[in-house]
């Protein structure tokens, strides 16, 4: 199952506006992926409450592993949402 | 549950002088369903269908919400929004019902473990508790066939009635649709009474079995009399209808204060927010501006860009007249998540106002430093002002702060009694002071704000209060200083002479009080304000100062003001 791990770039970390739109990106992937923190996890990345419940500071590495057949490009998409820093004025919220 | 009948009244303590006619909108309290309510009972399948129903609506209904507020209650309630619509939530809740589980049982269940990891989590996390159990709220609600909880969205013209308003409700209803509000707690200078006296909304407090009031029954409510008529007749109608268009001929007299021989007195406006100040008539300025409103109902303080852009609204609107903004005064009755210690026992004597700079110093900073930079952009330079200050040693440490930031003209509030006691000290160390004097009451009184059964004790008539206010306008006069009241004593027109009397340079009120107070002041000369003062402290107490006052009132004011 492909993996990947990044450091969440977001200042409040991952938590409100961040993980509302990391978990609105996973749902609109439409294949699952989970999500794992800090010896957490792995939890359904399309849960928002799960996501926030893994209280990640801004910083910390996360893992994101997904099943299916465009799991790598979904991977990388999401990869590159997390370091960015989703709490800042200018990133549109959907 | 009783419901009042055609005609009946119901009586409660008013808050400003005006009547209004509409039809009841009650805010529902969260719903109190016990775990085996049989409101969503029947076949797992039925059940799982009122969930999944329950989920989307509310969801739904938040997303709607979301799209019409701005700023970060948006993103506050798309998130809440997000919470109702999770898959994880939603799939845990059906697996304990098709287990056998009662509805609102497994719901709680559910909602329980989430913000236990929230707490466990700890941070901004464990405030968002609070929105998990909205959520938690709503779906019950929506699964028992109950009106959801909260604030409702209003429709047309409404009499708005509850138990209680928080802050936060307040902040969330459409007040251009309000047109009077109704609660069965809090009291008269309550958080809810000073909203709707800064809209010139008429407001009952303490009106036992107002939330028992029919949803859409047509009723008066006549906050002079203290009364709430329900489905009222012709002649009350027109009653009302004539009321206001007094109401409306006084309004258009917008000549600067002054006594009938002169003597100029500010009567200025308090505001809360850019918008009050733009919908503000002629003015001759704004003598409280408090700024808190900014900082409510948020996870974190506004940032020093948001909070100037707010100011400079403000400061434009008001085209270059005197504006004196208080800097936050949070604590006690208006909480802050991330600022008010959640242990504090005793929150109107601990951490509040002025005093968040020995926990919170960077909220100050930041706030004066946006204070400044609005400044910079209009060229109107704001007075500021802080609260809550008891000493003279805080009254210098503030005016450093402020005058560091580039605040030309600092003053402070008094509502402690030290502080009116030690005024001339104060006065030594700031530009100006304004009278406090719901707090001062309080504090002189110790007696709580929002205890309505001991509004007699809260009294700003009583002799006690008047002296604390004499010593603090004699300290202004000896120093050559501006002492103004901004209070919400400052709107009874009566009260309003006796200040005058006292030596008070400006007086503060809602914008939908100043008419009566202009009235008031432009009959009587100084000289007959200087005497009501002196009747008013020496009545032994609150009923005989008002009615040596009145003793005094030109006679064509009597039927007016008395």
């Amino acid at each position: 199952m492909p993996e990947r791990t990044v450091a969440v770039a977001s200042r409040v970390g991952l938590h409100a506006r961040p993980a509302a739109l990391f978990t609105r990106a996973v749902a609109a992937a439409g294949i699952p992926v989970t999500i794992a923190a800090g010896g957490k996890g792995p939890v359904d990345a399309s849960s928002i409450l799960f996501v926030m419940s893994l209280g990640v500071p801004s910083g910390q590495e996360v893992t994101l592993a997904a099943e299916g057949e465009r799991a790598d490009d979904v991977l990388d998409g999401l990869v590159a949402l997390l370091s960015r820093d989703l709490d800042a004025p200018d990133e549109g919220s959907s | 549950m009783t419901v009042a009948g055609v005609g009946s009244v119901l009586h409660g303590v008013g808050v400003g002088r005006r009547a209004a006619i509409g039809p009841v909108v009650q805010v529902h309290p969260a719903p109190a369903v016990p775990d085996d309510s049989p409101g969503a009972g029947g076949a797992p399948e039925s059940v799982r269908a009122d969930l999944e129903r329950a989920f989307a609506a509310v969801a739904e209904r938040l997303r709607g919400q979301s799209e019409r507020a701005s700023g970060t209650m948006r993103d506050v309630l798309a998130a809440t929004a997000q919470m109702a619509d999770d898959p994880a939530l939603r799939s845990q809740v059906l697996e304990r019902v098709d287990a056998g589980e009662r509805p609102v049982a497994a719901l709680d269940a559910v909602v329980e473990a989430f913000a236990a990891m929230f707490q466990a989590a700890g941070g901004h996390l464990a405030e968002r508790v609070t929105d998990l159990h909205s959520v938690r709220d709503r779906v019950v609600a929506a699964v028992v066939g109950l009106p959801e909880p909260g604030v409702p969205d209003l429709t047309g013209p409404s009499v708005v009635v509850a138990r209680d308003l928080a802050p936060a409700d307040t902040a969330a209803l459409d007040l251009d649709k309000v047109v009077a509000l109704v609660t069965e707690m809090g009291g008269p200078t309550s958080h809810t009474a000073i909203i709707a006296g800064q809209l010139g909304l008429p407001c009952l407090v303490r009106v036992a079995g107002a939330t028992d009031l029919t949803e859409g029954v047509e009723v008066v409510v006549d906050a002079a009399r203290g009364t709430l008529t329900v489905a009222p007749d012709e002649g009350l109608r027109a009653a009302v209808a004539r009321r206001a268009a007094d109401e409306r001929a006084l309004a258009a007299d917008t000549a600067p204060g002054a006594t009938a021989d002169g003597r100029q007195v500010a009567l200025l406006a308090n505001i809360g927010t850019a918008e009050d100040a733009e919908r503000l008539g002629a003015v001759e300025g704004v003598g409280l501006f408090r700024t808190e409103v900014l900082y409510l109902g948020r996870a974190g303080a506004p940032t020093r860009a948001e909070q100037a852009q707010a100011y400079t609204r403000a400061l434009r609107a008001l085209g270059g007249h005197k504006v004196v903004v208080r800097t936050l005064d949070a604590g006690a009755d208006k909480p802050l998540a991330f600022a008010t210690a959640a242990d504090e026992e005793n929150p109107a004597l601990g951490v509040r106002g002025y005093r968040l700079v020995r926990t919170h110093p960077e909220l100050l900073e930041t706030q004066l430093a946006a204070l400044t930079d609005a400044a910079a952009a209009t060229g109107v330079e704001p007075w500021v002002m802080a609260p809550m200050v008891a000493t003279a040693a805080e009254a210098r440490a503030f005016a450093g702060l402020a005058h560091a930031a580039g605040v030309r003209t600092v003053g402070v509030m008094v509502e402690v009694p030290a502080a009116a006691l030690r005024a001339r000290e104060i006065l030594r160390e700031v530009d100006f002071v304004s009278l406090g004097t719901n707090d001062l009451a309080q504090y002189t009184m110790a007696t709580d704000r929002l205890r309505g059964e001991l509004a007699d004790l809260l009294d700003p008539w009583q002799p006690a209060v008047l002296d604390l206010v004499a010593t603090t306008a004699r300290a202004g006069a000896a120093l050559g200083k501006p002492v103004g009241v901004c209070g919400e004593s400052a709107s009874d027109p009566l009260m309003a002479l006796v200040l005058v009397g006292l030596g008070v340079s400006s007086l503060s009120m809602a914008p939908a009080a100043l008419p009566a107070v202009r009235f008031a002041l432009r009959r009587h000369a100084l000289g007959v304000c200087r005497s009501m003062a002196a009747a008013a402290l020496a009545a032994d107490g609150p009923a005989e100062a008002r009615a040596a006052v009145v003793q005094l009132l030109a006679e064509e004011t009597r039927t007016l003001l008395a």
